[in-house]
């Protein structure tokens, strides 16, 4: 968290303490919980995702409390504005590798990109457009060919080609 | 607003290099109804840049990459699958990352000419364009890199400079570094601005566009950063730009021939070439062949001679090191380099397009002496005496001219003489070209001069006469110069004098006469004197007209038009009838003030115009009063 000076620090802490001041669950006196994160984020950032978005709070909430403290908070803030290319690629892996597990497989792209073909071809089975997509981007990122994609498969991917940092779903702020 | 007179006038107007691009490009392979691979591979990936949303587009876009796309299948395939049109379609949406991944790859296919139209075909340039307007930095480096391919024929040019592409361009020029310290962000976002510029400045409409953007200030800045993958675009586009007179004003006076010097001696081939070129283009101008030698350009030139392996290089320093060479001083420095014999080696095994500068740079360098004899100790005449039986009317006017030069030297003109060179020259002036015939004569005039037994020699020449009489109905100015020039020298021989005139030169002489071009004027009235010296050419001179312009001739203020008009109008005023004519016109007055000339030979002429006309008013008195 070097990247975030004194006074933006000091702004993260203060929106903090309104935040926390809205929050209505008895958790109140040490932080926030999952609701008002996502709704902060969706307000922010526009992140609308539910699958990324319970990531991203599990990611900020390192203590797995359930709720943010204010450490968390800043750090976790901190990454997403200003981190570097390998905290931001440590960050997008763990929201994606949805079980903690160290590995992003194929079960779990297939839930992270489940609605994202808008358009089906009329005589295609649903799912067979989003198994061909994940089976695409297991070949374009799976450099150790063990199907399933691990950190340093990913960072190897992202490092070639940056646009794969979020490669499966928006979980960074937009910068428009 | 345009209409299809304007389009046509436009398309006039543009560069000529561009010829190659503007066929309608061809498919190789028509027929084939093979799908190949690639196609099904493409076709898969577009169906998730078509219909997923920008996360299964992002995707499919950076899978695509791993396909060759420097491929002309895997090109074609993108094309007949319709995803071309959906990459296009994608730079129309604000999604950035949709947009770089299509960039990405729309700049690799667009290298290949079918898709390059088709991408302007489909309106893919002027939401390129659009782009140029993102904050995303590497946005725009990527739009105009493709921009940069795309541009590669006249439509496309003239599509973008249409849609405020060249305004957008040269901005990315602007840096916000202070001073002489270059950030990469911005060194490779000009440099991708320059790519652009560099494409589009074929066009003649683009180069002025790129000026009034204040394009020359930024490109003059860039030229002083020392990175090579920058330096090359800017001084390629410089070069292109530089046909322009206000380029090369511009690229004078913002001291950019010092830089381009400088790179001279850079360690890439291609940007030495680049900068020879433009020192070749703006050579033209006195002050720019000035610069170069004050800022010590010459031997770098002269140094890369060596470097013959590279024809493209060696055209480019060979045509600098020709227009360097009109300048006197230029010629002396070459001299210490031994510029003239590297030239001579180079005369033989060389492509036309070297040839022409080595041999246009050889007769600039005949401008002196010690060069002439230079040249012939280094057997360069056979091989220059040689191409006289070529066809290309750009060399053949260079050879004429160095061939010209060289025969000012007696012992040159021997070996010329010996290997045909002067019945050679004499029948190129049966060629089509006025640029060729006029060079032709122009370089018959010393050969005639200094030829042993030139009078023999030119009867020699079978209908030789005939000929050259006739050149004198030809329409172009700088044709009737010099055979005017030619035909007084021709003129010196009696005998040959007599079959001119048998010829009719006298008539076709004295219809010439009512010209205001004083290089025709200075050469025509040289021609009259000369031919007055045979049987009664003086009177026939005066019976058709030819007196009363040439006295017009004295109100010129031009000294050397003086000086042949005041010995053509004394070799008429033997005539009585001629001298009549003279004082009529006011000759006496103008002559008078001549008289009192620094220049001998115009005295004298004067003085002995005078001297006649006057001796006949008196003769007209005594007969009048007995």
């Amino acid at each position: 968290a070097r990247a975030v000076n004194k006074n933006e620090v000091e702004c993260l802490i203060s929106l903090f303490h309104t935040l926390v001041a809205k929050a209505r669950s008895h958790f109140a006196g040490a932080g926030f919980d999952r609701t008002v994160f996502r709704d902060t984020l969706y307000n922010a950032f526009g992140m609308t995702d539910d699958v990324v978005l319970d990531r991203v709070f599990s990611t900020f909430n390192r203590e797995n409390t359930g709720c943010i403290t204010v450490v968390e908070w800043v750090e976790g803030l901190a990454v997403l504005l200003r981190g570097t290319l390998e905290e931001k690629m440590k960050y997008c892996f763990d929201v994606y590798d949805l079980n903690g597990d160290g590995y992003i497989s194929r079960e779990e792209m297939f839930q992270m990109l489940k609605n994202s073909l808008l358009i089906q071809p009329a005589d295609e089975e649903p799912d067979e457009g989003i198994k061909d997509l994940v089976e695409i981007a297991l070949k374009k990122m799976d450099y150790d060919h063990d199907g399933k994609l691990s950190f340093a498969d990913f960072e190897q991917a992202v490092r070639e080609e940056n646009l794969l940092l979020e490669a499966f779903g928006p979980c960074l702020p937009d910068m428009k | 607003i345009f209409n299809k007179t304007s389009s046509s006038l436009e398309d006039v107007s543009e560069s000529s290099s561009e010829a190659e691009e503007d066929e309608q490009p061809v498919r190789h392979q028509e027929g084939n109804t093979d799908l190949s691979p690639e196609y099904w591979g493409v076709q898969k990936l577009a169906k998730y840049i078509k219909g997923g949303d920008p996360t299964a587009t992002v995707i499919a876009l950076c899978s695509m990459r791993d396909f060759n796309l420097s491929q002309e299948t895997c090109q074609l395939a993108i094309k007949d699958t319709g995803c071309l049109e959906v990459l296009i379609n994608l730079l129309d949406t604000e999604e950035i990352k949709c947009q770089i991944g299509s960039l990405k790859i729309l700049k690799e296919i667009s290298q290949n000419t079918l898709i390059r139209h088709a991408i302007a075909d489909l309106g893919g340039l002027e939401i390129m364009v659009k782009i140029l307007d993102s904050p995303d930095t590497h946005l725009k480096c990527l739009a105009a890199e493709t921009i940069a391919n795309v541009a590669r024929f006249q439509r496309a040019r003239k599509t973008v400079r249409q849609h405020g592409g060249i305004k957008r361009l040269v901005e990315l020029l602007e840096s916000s570094s202070t001073g002489s310290s270059y950030q990469a962000k911005d060194t490779e976002t000009a440099r991708c601005g320059a790519l652009a510029l560099w494409s589009l400045s074929k066009s003649t409409k683009s180069k002025k566009a790129i000026r009034k953007a204040g394009g020359i200030p930024l490109l003059a800045r860039w030229l002083k950063c020392s990175h090579t993958n920058i330096l090359i675009p800017v001084v390629g586009t410089l070069q292109e730009c530089a046909s322009e007179p206000s380029y090369r004003l511009a690229i004078r006076t913002e001291g950019m021939i010092e830089n381009l010097v400088k790179n001279l001696s850079s360690e890439h081939e291609e940007l030495q070439m680049h900068c020879a070129s433009a020192i070749f283009k703006c050579a033209e101008d006195e002050e720019t062949r000035d610069l170069v030698r004050k800022h010590e350009g010459l031997q770098p030139l002269s140094v890369l001679l060596e470097k013959s392996e590279n024809k493209q290089l060696l055209a480019a320093v060979t045509g600098a090191i020709w227009k360097c060479a009109i300048s006197r001083e230029n010629v002396l420095k070459f001299q210490e380099y031994k510029t003239v014999e590297t030239l001579v080696t180079l005369l033989t095994d060389q492509p036309e397009e070297v040839l022409i500068n080595v041999i246009g740079a050889l007769a600039e360098c005949c401008q002196e002496q010690e060069n002439r004899g230079t040249i012939r100790r280094c057997g360069g005449i056979a091989p220059i005496v040689k191409l006289l039986t070529a066809t290309d009317r750009a060399l053949l006017v260079n050879v004429n001219k160095a061939v010209g030069a060289s025969a000012m030297e007696p012992e040159n003109m021997t070996i010329i003489d010996s290997l045909d060179g002067v019945r050679l020259l004499w029948s190129l002036l049966k060629n089509r070209n006025p640029d060729v015939q006029a060079s032709a004569a122009w370089a018959l005039c010393p050969c005639i001069e200094n030829a042993k037994n030139s009078g023999e020699m030119v009867r020699s020449f079978v209908g030789g006469l005939e000929l050259i009489v006739n050149l004198l109905k030809s329409k172009d100015k700088e044709v009737l110069t010099s055979v005017c020039a030619a035909i007084a020298n021709i003129a010196k021989d009696e005998e040959n004098l007599a079959v001119m005139t048998d010829h009719g030169v006298v008539p076709l002489l004295s219809k010439l006469a009512n010209t205001n071009n004083n290089k025709l004027r200075r050469h025509l009235a040289e021609a009259i004197a000369h031919c007055c010296m045979w049987g009664r050419n003086r009177v026939a001179f005066g019976e058709t007209k030819a007196v009363a312009p040439l006295a017009r001739y004295l109100r010129a203020k031009d000294p050397l038009v003086h000086r042949a008009t005041a010995q053509a109008l004394y070799q008429l005023s033997e005539d009585p009838n001629n001298c009549v004519i003279m004082f009529e016109n006011g000759v006496v007055k103008l002559l008078l003030a001549m008289v009192g000339s620094t220049d001998d030979a115009l005295q004298e002429a004067a003085a002995g115009c005078i001297a006649n006309i006057r001796r006949l008013a008196l003769a007209t008195e005594k007969a009048k009063y007995g």
